[in-house]
């Protein structure tokens, strides 16, 4: 398989191509799985989600199985969901407060850091018997930003701030919607799988030319509810490569977010709490800041499956390859901590309008994946076209967001870098 | 020699049997508008995630939590023909069973069955395996709903992708 052919990109002549083995190989995801999945910083969970100590949460990274827990000690730590002995799974529940994890195979036990604390005849063992050669291992480097944690199987890998680049700016604006800077991922995942190729849903989660035709049916709830705002026919907004990958779209929003934009249908109780907040941001972060926080939706890929849409309510989207033609999908929503009862209410009510494979949206994503991937399995035509809006200034409704992605794709799997990932223009 | 009470207490549960069947052949007939008018104006329809069944919507994320007008919206989507994981609809057919009255006081009525729900489409036959609970009101000889709940036994929404139609 020759890697190098498969991303055509030639800004001169407006073409951006990329080769639909892409999505078919399962000898392309291979090497995905050693050059990109085992190499890149790839997202763990949120430090909320491990409130106590002892709080743990099992997760598939990078298809390793780890434990994400929170030791007595107060650290949040990675841990390899393996027995150091003989390999069988030591956690075995999605979540919960342990303060010990016992491997039922041979009952080794391990202490919530993932210490080697006991085991059945250790006396059979010769002398010097280390336990702390056979604790749990923790992943190589875990490192987090704003209490999101991220994960990386390769030693050398380059500090996670580095490698978020620009994309830290972004989830600043989306950790400063809570007035105390602190966001907490509401309890309930969405689980669920695509029967797509894993970058199809890089590129849906970001792809602004897609919303009027494929969510047609949710624009027109919006308008029949008095939701969908004045002013707002055209999409006013831009497309930013962030570096490495990663890519953002900004634009106003057409529609109430519950930080903190009030729409009907909110309810006209909600109004004056929600234009107090707007006034708080104002006055913590000045009144343009306050106005991107507030009034704008972004939706952003962080290379290579970590979407973060705030989009109304925010979701937060991780998935993985289970082969060429499938993924696995998880979906959380985050919220300003100090939302409750009825503003809390409020927001879940309001996700589910859009997002999640219940919602009036999500379900009609997943089916234009679906249908990629039939048309891909066709074989008949050998590329896609990635190419919109390669001479402008990037709009969200073009491809750019795309194209940076699949440049720092293109680059992983030649074992070439990169230091630009936006379209190069011709000087004016 | 069956008792009265006991007479009426599998009366009750043959007309709750009935009007889930009903209601099953319902939606695997796409009559959405007749399945909606079903439900009282106060009425919910709510399905949890696969991670927690028991789920509050008020303050958990879970797959769908309708009051009746999103309901109305929701049916109105998938009749539009612009719902694309749905149309052209996909085609159902669903196992209602192990229907039990649990509660019965005055008007109210509380029920529980055990569901398959059979999905095909583009080649595949994905199932929805679970449990729903019910919360009728007698209204006159009929029965409405005023509180659905569908509890998806799967540990994920693998592989069905999304809950497109109505369970």
């Amino acid at each position: 398989m020759n890697l190098t052919a498969l991303v055509d990109d030639d800004c001169a002549r407006g073409v951006f191509r990329v080769h639909r083995a892409t999505m078919t190989s399962e000898e392309i995801l291979a090497a995905e799985r050693e050059r990109i999945f085992s190499r890149v910083w790839l997202y763990l969970g949120h430090e909320s989600e491990l409130a106590e100590p002892g709080a743990y949460r099992r997760r598939t990274v990078g298809a390793r199985p780890l434990v994400f827990v929170r030791g007595s000690d107060g650290v949040i730590r990675a841990l390899h969901n393996t027995c150091p002995h003989r390999g069988a799974i030591v956690c075995r529940q999605d979540a919960g407060v342990a303060k010990t994890f016992q491997c039922f195979y041979h009952a080794w036990t391990f202490d919530n850091r993932g210490r080697l604390v006991g085991l059945p005849d250790e006396a059979a063992y010769a002398p010097g018997f280390d336990r702390a050669e056979r604790s749990l291992a923790a992943v190589v480097r875990h490192e987090s930003y704003r209490g999101f944690h991220f994960v990386c199987f390769d030693r050398n890998a380059e500090p996670l701030a580095d490698y978020l680049a620009g994309a830290r700016e972004i989830l600043d604006l989306i950790a400063d919607q809570s007035l105390d800077g602190s966001m907490r991922v509401v309890k309930g995942e969405q689980r669920y799988s695509i029967r797509a190729n894993w970058k199809l849903l890089a590129e849906n989660s970001v792809d602004g030319y897609h919303a009027a035709p494929v969510h047609k049916t949710y624009l027109a709830y919006l308008q029949g509810t008095g939701a969908l705002l004045p002013g707002t026919a055209v999409v006013a907004g831009r497309a930013t490569a962030l570096g490495n990958g990663h890519a953002v779209i900004e634009y106003r929003a057409p529609w109430g977010r519950p930080v903190a934009y009030w729409a009907p249908t909110f309810g006209d109780s909600a109004r004056e709490e929600i234009e107090a907040i707007r006034a708080e941001l104002r006055e913590r972060h000045g009144a343009e800041r306050a106005e991107r926080i507030a009034g704008w939706n972004r939706n952003m890929i962080i290379f290579p499956n970590l979407v973060v849409n705030d989009i109304m309510a925010v979701t937060i989207r991780t998935f993985s390859p289970v082969r060429a033609g499938e993924m696995d999908v998880t979906a959380w929503e985050i919220a300003p901590a100090e939302e409750s009862g009825e503003r809390l209410a409020r927001r879940l009510h309001n996700f589910l309008e859009f997002l999640g494979p219940g919602g009036f949206a999500t379900p009609d994503d997943v089916e234009a994946l679906d249908s990629c991937q039939i048309g891909f399995a066709a074989d008949g035509v050998e590329w896609s076209d990635i190419s919109r809006g390669m001479a402008r200034e990037p709009r969200p409704d073009d491809e750019l967001q795309m194209r940076s992605f699949w440049r720092e794709w293109q680059a992983r799997m030649t074992g070439t870098r990169r230091s630009d990932w936006s379209d190069a223009r011709p000087a004016a | 020699m069956t008792s009265e009470a006991e007479a009426a207490r599998l009366l009750l549960q043959l007309r709750v049997a009935d009007f889930v069947s009903r209601e099953a052949r319902l939606l695997d007939d796409w009559r959405l508008e007749e399945w909606l008018a079903l439900f009282t104006t106060e009425a919910r329809y709510v399905v949890p995630g696969t991670d927690d069944p028991q789920a509050d919507p008020r303050r958990s994320l879970v797959l769908i939590d309708d009051d009746r007008d999103r309901l109305g919206w929701r049916v109105k989507r998938l009749l539009s023909g612009h719902a694309h994981r749905e149309f052209p609809w996909s085609r159902t057919r669903r196992l209602v069973s192990n229907v039990l009255v649990e509660e019965h006081s005055g008007d109210r009525i509380r029920a529980t069955a055990a569901f398959v729900v059979w999905r095909f489409r583009h080649r595949h036959a994905d199932a929805f395996i679970g449990r729903v609970d019910y919360e009728l009101v007698e209204q006159g000889d009929a029965l409405r709903i005023c509180s659905k709940r569908v509890m998806i036994d799967q540990e994920s929404l693998a592989p069905n992708g999304a809950v497109s139609m109505i369970l």
